[in-house]
């Protein structure tokens, strides 16, 4: 019985990672750009919509809601600044530049809100479902169902429409997807908008778990491990790697002594890339000759 | 302008092309021979720092700058040598045999690091590395009987032949002395047919492999070499540092080392020692700095992260080629003075092809 709900709570945290890494995955997929700054965009999102709701009183919804649009219009804006410089420029490049605009992020946030842990006045806050011997928060609930909703969302957008289809485009051959007519620099902005509000969700989601403060982004280094796992640039690589390394985590702190549970998320990381760096859902394909 | 007439062979195999450089280098010398005579015991640790920052920072170079792999881990390094130098002393080696074990360890395991990055190329390079820096602190923590755990160990101060070498000023000339020599075997590498390999693999590995380059050799050299030169450089840190503890090795260790290459200029050792006295510097800069800021900014903790962060941002987009790069285009401006153009450093933009298909 321990050993299913670890499985349930493992599922949940996995889920949490898996969130932060469609983020990653959104933004690879469509620009082959690696945003080390997504789990300080989530932290981001958090803080906003902390403020929406604590500090400015708005009921649940409505501030999760401007907390996205808040979020959205932060990612165009730090796209059109920091980003678009950066087309035409090596990756190594934009690594680093998306490394500096993780910190500039955690200290702006730390500046305007302060340090100490806070948590969002939330309507899932405290309730438990109980399945015989098992107890399943409303918070974990609400991660497993968001992120099997915003997934499900994220796969239709890119393989059924034609926006998702340009941004494939857009980040296979760029000079191409000039050459057809789409505006690629209007396609990155839009791919940064909806991965900043995938992050604030993420952010609202992961609040009650991990309380807001400005360190709440270091998730966002275990959930890039996921999304690597999983196979970098497909959304199902990224909710599996995401999930098994959150159920390979809870299991190891069961199992094995202290320490592993910590590097599990990086063992299996080393492991998928000594034996098959593609990840488990590969997308990188050769053509055969 | 300068027309350098070479009339042998000789020439080309020379430290200094011409007169002029030696002088310049050699009033360099004498000025930081000087350095400890004019400037107090705080300022002389801080130089110490940054000497030893700076032979991290060949070490860092060798692989970033000239054979094109990220490390996000390289703190690892700086760990792995600080805490075998100490053992060593520990045991009762010789400080010159301690650190030369520190630094045949350090490079062992880059070695072993580098055999399965070979098959990783850039942003899975970076993320291995960053795991295996973790894994690296995990280890430190839990070795108790070698590290110490998070207590931490003591490093015994420096003696050679008697003498104590822990002294500021003493401590100063060890530090210099070595990064003249990490600078010397550097050029020498990078002069070699094995440094030209190592820039050969960056620009292009296709073409290197046709050249007869061997892909792997030259890759797991490159990252055993930095990882020794690292590891020099975490030996001396320890005596800097005078004890040892794990917060000491984080991430954001590895990001500054990574700043200094970056922000210095990659591709030369010249932006080596630049970027290590910008990382060295800046945080006497921050600190006088804190107090003429708004409070609500200056007495942030994560201030200092967040000007790093700055900067490395408006360096990557302003200034591409760092601080060695704009040395250069001011160098640049007054030898053709009236006839500079912006455009002979300008880069070539490449448009993205996806590394997914090929």
């Amino acid at each position: 019985m321990e050993l299913l709900q670890l499985l349930i709570s493992g599922l949940s945290q996995g889920c949490v990672y898996g969130l932060i890494a469609l983020g990653f995955v959104l933004i690879y997929k469509a620009t082959e750009m690696v945003n080390f700054a997504q789990g300080d965009l989530m932290m981001l999102g958090a803080f906003l919509a902390y403020s929406f709701i604590n500090l400015a009183g708005m009921p649940f919804g409505w501030g999760l809601l401007c907390a996205i649009a808040a979020m959205a219009s932060l990612g165009v804006l730090l796209e059109r600044i920091v980003l678009r410089p950066m087309i035409g420029e090596p990756p190594f490049a934009v690594l680093m530049i998306t490394i500096g605009l993780g910190f500039v992020l955690r200290a702006g946030a730390g500046a305007v809100w302060g340090n100490e842990p806070r948590s969002i006045i939330s309507p899932l806050a405290g309730g438990v479902v109980r399945l015989g011997e098992l107890s399943i928060g409303y918070e974990n609930l609400a991660i497993i169902g968001g992120t099997a909703l915003l997934c499900l969302a994220l796969f239709g957008f890119f393989r059924f429409t034609r926006l998702g289809i340009a941004m494939q485009a857009a980040s296979q051959n760029q000079l191409a997807a000039f050459y057809c007519g789409i505006p690629v620099k209007r396609v990155f902005s839009i791919v940064w908008a909806m991965s900043a509000a995938i992050a604030a969700v993420a952010g609202v989601l992961l609040a009650p778990i991990t309380l807001v403060d400005p360190m709440m982004g270091f998730v966002g280094i275990k959930a890039f491990a996921a999304a690597i796992v999983g196979g970098f640039g497909s959304f199902k690589g990224a909710m599996a790697g995401g999930l098994l390394i959150g159920v390979v985590e809870q299991l190891a702190g069961l199992y094995l002594p202290t320490g592993f549970s910590d590097t599990s998320a990086y063992l299996i990381l080393l492991l998928m890339l000594f034996a098959r760096p593609e990840g488990l859902f590969a997308t990188m394909q050769r053509k055969k000759v | 302008m300068h027309f350098l007439f070479k009339t042998s062979y000789r020439q080309d195999t020379r430290l200094f092309r011409h007169n002029g450089q030696r002088f310049w280098y050699g009033l360099l010398l004498a000025g930081v021979l000087l350095v400890p005579f004019a400037v107090g015991d705080f300022y002389l640790g801080e130089l110490a720092l940054v000497f030893i920052y700076a032979i991290a920072g060949i070490g860092l170079m060798l692989l970033v700058g000239y054979t094109g792999m990220v490390s996000l881990g390289h703190a690892a390094f700086l760990a792995i040598g600080a805490y075998a130098h100490t053992w060593f002393l520990q045991l009762g080696w010789p400080l010159p045999l301690a650190l030369f074990k520190a630094t045949v360890i350090t490079a062992l395991v880059g070695a072993v690091v580098g055999l399965p990055a070979m098959r990783m190329t850039g942003i899975y390079l970076a993320i291995a590395t960053l795991a295996f820096a973790v894994i690296v602190e995990q280890v430190i923590v839990h070795w108790e009987s070698v590290t110490g755990g998070f207590r931490g160990i003591g490093v015994p101060e420096p003696m050679l032949f008697g003498a104590d070498l822990g002294t500021p000023v003493a401590f100063y000339f060890l530090c210099l002395a070595l990064l003249l020599l990490c600078l010397l075997l550097a050029l020498n590498i990078l002069r070699s047919p094995t440094g030209r390999a190592m820039t050969a693999v960056r620009d292009s590995e296709i073409s290197a492999q046709s050249m007869g380059i061997h892909l792997a050799r030259t890759k797991s050299l490159s990252f055993a070499l930095s990882a020794g030169f690292t590891g020099l450089a975490g030996g001396l840190l320890a005596h800097q540092l005078g004890y040892l503890a794990p917060e000491a090795f984080t991430l954001l260790l590895s990001i500054q080392l990574l700043l200094m290459v970056v922000v210095g200029g990659l591709g030369s050792l010249h932006g080596v020692v630049f970027g290590a006295l910008f990382i060295g510097l800046l945080p006497q800069v921050i600190a006088m700095a804190r107090d003429l800021l708004p409070p609500a900014i200056g007495h942030t903790p994560g201030l200092e992260p967040g000007i790093f962060g700055l900067i490395l941002i408006l360096f990557l987009i302003y200034e591409p080629l760092g601080l060695y790069g704009r040395w250069l285009k001011i160098r640049q401006y007054f030898a053709l003075f009236p006839l500079y153009r912006k455009s002979t450093f300008r880069r070539q933009k490449h448009f993205l092809r996806t590394e997914r298909m090929r």
